[in-house]
């Protein structure tokens, strides 16, 4: 079920080329970090409908939003943590002229790794979910982030968040699978409490449930991947089937998927949701992988988390 | 020369409807920006009425000429010529800033003939970038107009607009600049003076064009020397006077942002107008 690593801002930028092939329209803007978000890809082959923009986050997503007032279908890229410096002109310039313009950022959360807290965005989800007319994306692997590419380009015209990463991560799909928006896909199905995780948290998820089996507990993983709009039903579903959710996520606690799954429950099927996550901190410097120990979001803070709340006896401090 | 093409007076007589109605607007809204919106007049007038290739009628057609009104709180002069060129009727003026009128507080997109929604500074050049980018990518000859305002230019987003303008080369980009002088609170020398406007976007390799805002021949000239120019931007550096035709208005900041606050003032701001 997990599979090898895989680069998803790679996926990326080859999807995106594939598309700009097939699409005239399709244009790409990017702020000095094309190499690294990998738009470099279709810069190479497109160069006349490739903007670099220089390190000029506002200006390159005030120009985004002119080319798509002027009917482009337009992808912007940078690292997550600047795309912010713009946040007025994605609210103003974009949301409000609800433009057809894909947002794709790479190096989001803390696998940004030794570059440490001032790279590691983890506050991201949160703002960008708060923006009327957005919709929030977190890829959990390279399949998947092509298939959002394809499916945005396709069937979608209005402003989208794509969170991706730089740490590859394991392949849990199959090179078909299809994405859909405000659709989560089960991995493992389990009766006795639910996972629902996005991003890197989806396969220490998986290994997690492996764990919890043995400890006898039937965990049902879910990969929620399209944070804006949610998979109401499937949330509802595990609420109810399962009675205990776990949430699990790259990202604080506040104001991104944790959040949103108390917020669906609390209000349709309440049932006890304990949120794992960065718990109102910023990052650190070290290497990716050993973060999630640090910050307690490893595959063992995880499993106990799990079996505390299927015991219902949660001992998770609250911090809020 | 287009036979249709009208003459300075009719042009004038246009600005000065922009201004009553603007006044008008403001007033029965009791809030709104005045100041700014005398002061773009001309410009507005002249674009709209003489110099910008549109259609009332088509105001999607993909040739048309496009303009960015980047100091949105200018809406209701924008409104005011819009409807007096004959993008939607002037019965619909009064709703501004009321529901459920689309006439927002700032300029709105889905007002018809408005290219972007804009309200917060330092953006709408940005846009306009954009659409110049878009029309040289589609090949189309139709020009890209934006209004900024000289207060908005300490928004650091325009400088990196104005970088993006000349690394592009978008010559079909001519951005007025309304040099009135006043911003909210106070005079732009006093609040951040930035002297050597004209030499500084020069300097970021732009084609730059010094004009009295309020000449009608000026404003006509200055856009054929923007079509002309080859590989640069223009900006055309306006002198204009905030408030201007409504005496108690004039160079003063407390009109930016306020509506005339009583009949009297109202009565005598029309009639100033309606006298010139």
């Amino acid at each position: 079920m997990i599979g090898k690593p895989e680069s998803l801002r790679d996926a990326y930028g080859e999807e995106l080329t594939r598309i700009g092939d097939a699409d005239r329209d399709v244009v790409v803007l990017d702020a000095d970090l094309s190499s690294s978000t990998k738009t470099s890809i279709f810069g190479k082959k497109f160069p006349e409908r490739f903007f670099n923009m220089g390190i000029s986050e506002q200006s390159m997503v005030a120009t985004a939003a002119g080319l798509a007032l002027s009917g482009k279908k337009v992808y912007a890229s940078t690292f997550a943590v600047f795309l912010m410096r713009a946040y007025e002109q994605l609210r103003q310039s974009v949301c409000y002229n609800n433009v057809n313009a894909k947002f794709v950022v790479t190096h989001s959360g803390i696998t940004v790794g030794e570059d440490g807290a001032t790279h590691q965005i983890v506050e991201d989800v949160g703002i960008m979910s708060g923006l009327p007319n957005m919709s929030v994306i977190v890829p959990v692997d390279a399949p998947e982030t092509r298939s959002v590419i394809r499916h945005l380009h396709d069937s979608t015209s209005t402003p989208f968040y794509v969170r991706l990463t730089r740490e590859k991560f394991p392949v849990l799909n199959d090179a078909d699978y299809e994405f859909k928006v405000g659709k989560s896909v089960t991995y493992r199905d389990g009766s006795d409490m639910s996972i629902i995780a996005s991003g890197s948290m989806v396969s220490f998820s998986l290994e997690a449930a492996e764990q919890l089996k043995g400890k006898g507990i039937d965990a049902r993983v879910i990969n929620m991947s399209s944070i804006k709009p949610m998979d109401r039903d499937a949330v509802l579903k595990a609420a109810r089937e399962t009675g205990r959710i776990v949430t699990a996520e790259e990202h604080s606690i506040y104001n991104g998927l944790g959040s949103r799954v108390a917020e669906i429950t609390s209000e349709t099927y309440p049932v006890g949701v304990s949120r794992i996550g960065m718990r109102d901190t910023f990052g650190k410097s070290g290497r990716s992988w050993d973060l999630f120990d640090y910050f307690h979001m490893g595959v063992s803070d995880i499993v106990r988390i799990s079996e505390e709340a299927f015991r219902k006896e949660s001992s998770y401090e609250n911090i809020s | 020369m287009d036979s249709s093409r009208l003459s300075d007076a009719k042009i004038r007589e246009k600005a000065k409807q922009i201004r009553l109605k603007s006044i008008e607007m403001v007033y029965t809204a009791k809030s709104g920006h005045p100041g700014g919106s005398l002061s773009i007049a001309d410009v507005l007038a002249t674009l709209y009425f003489r110099e910008m290739k549109i259609d009332p009628a088509n105001p999607v057609d993909p040739d048309r000429d496009m303009l960015v009104m980047s100091k949105g709180h200018a809406s209701p002069a924008l409104y005011a010529t819009l409807s007096l060129r004959g993008y939607f009727p002037e019965t619909l003026l009064p709703g501004f800033r009321k529901l459920p009128s689309k006439l927002e507080g700032h300029v709105h997109y889905g007002v018809p003939g408005v290219e972007a929604s804009t309200g917060s500074l330092g953006q709408g050049l940005g846009i306009a970038v954009g659409m110049a980018l878009a029309s040289k990518l589609d090949g189309r000859k139709n020009r890209i107009y934006a209004i900024i305002g000289d207060g908005e230019i300490q928004e650091g987003s325009i400088w990196e607009s104005f970088m993006a303008g000349s690394k592009y080369r978008l010559d079909n980009l001519t951005v007025f600049l309304d040099k009135n002088g006043v911003q909210l609170d106070g005079f732009t020398d006093d609040i951040m003076p930035m002297p050597m406007i004209p030499e500084r976007v020069r300097s970021f390799g732009w084609n730059v064009v010094e004009i009295d805002g309020h000449s009608i021949p000026e404003i006509s000239s200055s856009i054929s020397k923007a079509r002309e120019c080859k590989d640069k931007p223009t900006l055309i550096y306006a002198k204009t006077v905030k408030g201007k035709g409504v005496s108690y208005m004039e160079n003063n900041p407390k009109y930016h942002g306020n509506a005339p606050e009583t009949e009297e003032l109202y009565n005598q701001a029309i009639k100033e107008l309606s006298t010139q």
